[in-house]
């Protein structure tokens, strides 16, 4: 198979399945079944670009084989093919999740068209090397988002919804602006080319400026400190497999859009901008496990850690050694799975006892006990106890953090997985094991069918978990190369570059080896 | 009249902003509006204004001769058009049905009501 | 009918006249000014003013398919147009280019005609959908 045609199915697989979707819109088994058929595809494919990105290095492919400056490159480092896997396993979890969970009104409405629309939007920005395009993956995620958020028509998803579009409205103007002053300095938009344009600009104060519309913009998306307040005023609105994929994949989308432009762009002036990083990522961690603390709505206590463990990743960013990105990139991965496997829980429980509110469901361990072992996995993780996946994530950032000597950063990551593991230890007393509530007998529906297939999902991603805890070696080498890679973008740069001179050589104009923008900006 | 545009985006933005702040969420899109399209006359004046030809490619080439206008920005634009005008569209009905089980638009009444509710 | 005379009369004749204007503006656009998203949006606007005469069933029925299925037809055509190329070992979305009888004809026109029959079932989702009032859609509550 061809290296064009590998690159671009992860984009093609939900496209055609979207297509499929529709076509069948009266036919929900139909659906249900094209869209596991879909995220399993789209798994297969990313595998595969691991496989050939090994054997060949970075991967870059032009579409409609236009040149650069008109062209836009998807490139495929280990970075882009981890998230890929990644999203592709929450995929298929939320895919299997949903045949139960989305209910007829919903598949009706489009639920699973938008699913693979929004799989779509996430799998472009992964893959894109081009910034402007970056904005239209963003837009193509946001917008099918902004679908699955109110789908259901409830009030309560309704004044959610409204919070998380304005401000994403915002936040991608932003984005866009910032593109836009890029373009203007520069005269191009490709990223690799950017990477050396930028560091030509000759004004650095001009460059950080626009660095910070975009660390803003991305920190709106990733829910940094201050910006994240959208976050839990919405994700605890839409049904559980919608929240699950979104609390595992949307925010890690800006976290992906970070580590990338903070490593490949903005480079020039890291005292400045990777220090700001750092004290955002402590903030960050901090407000969220001290506003999990005081929630006691099961999704909205894992809604507030969502934001405290993105604290964790944009650490690994902001110290910036290899070993730190390493961590961040080992915690993105730990995170998805963890995080997404608890609110598939939450969802079952919800299922089990009518509400989210731990208060009511009180005593689960008694008469659900593998739901309940199924929640400890993912959650003592999500802590960092060990030895699960979640202590190696913290124990690689710690390290990274002593060896730079950045102390407090460390001292705040300690004393929040401690907090962590407080409202972890909440959860567990509070809704597992019977407490005073004593009505915990009657409560307890009966296991149907439906929810006895959404333990397959939760039971899959707690192995996983458990995988990555016990041979934490693979995950970890896939994560050195990454950091290697980002931490030295020059291997990512003359991919790009390369592939364009071929491109180029093969036009009818010769010469263009200066940076095709050139023609037009200066 | 790169000065003037400066001028203008500024104006815009400034415009922009204050309406986001405003508590009604009919005036808040209006401020997205206006906001984003600054923001498209920004990415206007960044690629470079000047009298040219129109960007076309002759027969049997990849490259358009020198000298012509940078179609680029305008397709920057036209393409963050199309998307913000689907995310208007949206955001007007998501708005318009709120207003239908709240009776409001005011955000704060909004989000009184939905704390309410809890 | 609460529709006028006038309307419905007109209609009649302009929606013909409209179709066939959006098929002259889709196959336009393969050298000049024109092309599937403006021809799509005429003959959307040509259901809908069918719709406005005689009202939705009638123009849905004139339609002889769902927008859906428009929708999801437009888009397979897209997708196929831009996946062509790929067999030949090309780049995704490159065009592609035969001559047949003087005319050129390539994988762009298919593009366009993904995007005309797109735009023409996403135009009348919206409006079907806004003219009929969906209850589900906006249910109808006391305003106070």
């Amino acid at each position: 198979m061809s290296a064009h045609l590998l690159i671009i199915l992860p984009l093609v697989i939900p496209f055609v399945a979207a297509v499929a979707t529709l076509l069948f819109a009266r036919r929900p088994g139909v659906q249900k079944g094209i869209n596991i058929a879909s995220m399993t595809g789209i798994l297969a494919a990313s595998g595969a670009l691991l496989m050939r990105l090994q054997a060949e290095g970075i991967l870059v492919t032009t579409i409609g084989d236009w040149p650069v400056p008109f062209g836009i490159v998807f490139v495929v480092d280990h970075l882009s093919v981890i998230m890929l896997i990644v999203s592709a396993i929450i995929g298929v979890a939320v895919a299997i999740y949903a045949v139960p969970d989305a209910d007829s009104t919903r598949v009706r409405f489009g639920f699973y068209p938008f699913f693979n629309l929004l799989m779509i939007g996430i799998n472009g920005a992964f893959l894109t090397g081009d910034l402007f395009n970056l904005y239209v993956w963003f837009e193509v995620m946001l917008i099918s988002s902004f679908v699955l958020i109110v789908l259901g028509n409830t009030d309560e998803q309704l004044a959610g919804a409204v919070k998380y579009v304005v401000i994403n409205l915002v936040s991608s103007l932003l984005f866009l602006a910032g593109v836009g002053l890029v373009y203007g300095m520069t005269g191009t938009l490709n990223m690799a080319e950017l990477s050396v344009a930028l560091a030509d600009v000759g004004q650095p104060g001009l460059v950080t400026v626009v660095a910070m519309l975009f660390l803003i913009s991305f920190g709106i998306k990733a829910a940094l400190f201050p910006l994240f307040f959208w976050l839990p005023a919405s994700y605890h609105t839409p049904p559980a497999s919608v929240s699950a994929f979104f609390a595992g994949l949307l925010t890690k989308v800006g976290v992906y859009a970070l580590f990338r432009v903070f490593t490949l762009l903005f480079t020039q002036d890291v005292g400045y901008t990777h220090t700001l990083l750092l004290w955002g990522a402590g903030l960050t961690m901090v407000t969220g496990v001290l506003g999990a603390a005081v929630q006691n709505d099961f999704r909205r206590v894992l809604s507030f850690h969502i934001i405290s463990q993105i604290g964790y990743m944009i650490m690994g960013l902001a110290l910036y050694t290899p070993l730190a990105i390493l961590g961040g990139v080992f915690y993105i991965v730990h995170h998805i799975i963890v995080k997404a496997n608890l609110f598939l829980v939450s969802g079952v429980a919800k299922r089990l006892r009518g509400s989210y509110s731990l208060k009511s469901l009180d005593g689960l361990y008694a008469y659900h006990p593998w739901l309940a072992t199924l929640f400890v996995i993912p959650a003592f993780s999500l802590a960092g106890f060990p030895p699960l996946s979640g202590f190696w994530a913290k124990l690689i950032l710690t390290i990274a953090g002593i060896e730079v000597g950045a102390y407090w950063i460390v001292a705040v990551a300690v004393a929040v997985g401690l907090f962590t593991m407080f409202s972890m230890t909440k959860i567990w007393v509070k809704a597992f094991l019977p407490g005073g509530g004593g009505d915990a007998a009657d409560a307890v529906g009966p296991l149907r069918l439906g929810t006895r297939v959404m333990y397959a999902p939760i039971a899959g991603l707690a192995a996983l978990t458990l995988m990555i805890s016990v041979f934490a070696g693979p995950v970890y080498d896939l994560a050195e190369r990454s950091a290697n890679e980002l931490h030295n973008s020059s291997e990512y740069v003359e991919a790009v570059l390369d592939h364009e001179k071929s491109v180029a050589d093969s036009a009818s104009r010769p010469g263009v080896d200066g940076g095709a923008g050139d023609v037009y900006a200066r | 009249m790169e000065t003037l545009i400066a001028l203008v985006t500024g104006t815009m933005v400034a415009v922009g902003v204050y309406l986001l702040l405003q508590r009604d969420l009919v005036r808040k899109i209006i401020g997205v509006v206006v906001l984003s399209n600054s923001i498209h006359l920004l990415i206007f004046a960044m690629g470079r204004m000047t009298r040219a030809s129109s960007p076309l490619i002759p027969p049997g080439q990849k490259y358009p001769p020198e000298g012509i206008a940078n179609p680029l920005s305008q397709a920057l634009i036209l393409t963050a058009i199309v998307i913000g005008f689907g995310l208007l569209a949206f955001s007007l009905v998501l708005i318009y049905r709120l207003y239908q089980s709240r009776g409001t638009v005011d955000a704060d009444a909004i989000i009184e009501a939905t704390l309410g509710d809890e | 009918m609460r529709h006028s005379v006038i309307l419905r009369t007109a209609a009649r004749l302009l929606v013909p006249l409209m179709l066939l204007f959006s098929v002259f503006l889709l196959l336009r656009g393969h050298n000049e000014t024109g092309g599937g998203f403006i021809g799509g949006l005429v003959a959307g606007i040509s259901f809908a003013l069918y719709a406005i005469a005689y009202g939705t069933a009638a123009s849905r029925a004139a339609l002889r398919t769902t927008p859906q299925q428009l929708m999801a037809v437009g888009l397979g055509i897209a997708v196929v147009s831009a996946l062509l190329p790929l067999l030949g070992g090309g780049a995704l979305l490159e065009g592609l280019w035969v001559q047949w009888q003087g005319i050129k004809l390539g994988s762009p026109v298919l593009f366009d005609v993904g995007v005309y029959l797109l735009v023409i079932g996403v135009t009348l989702v919206v409006i079907y959908e806004l003219e009929e009032h969906n209850p589900r859609l906006f249910p109808d509550v006391s305003l106070g």
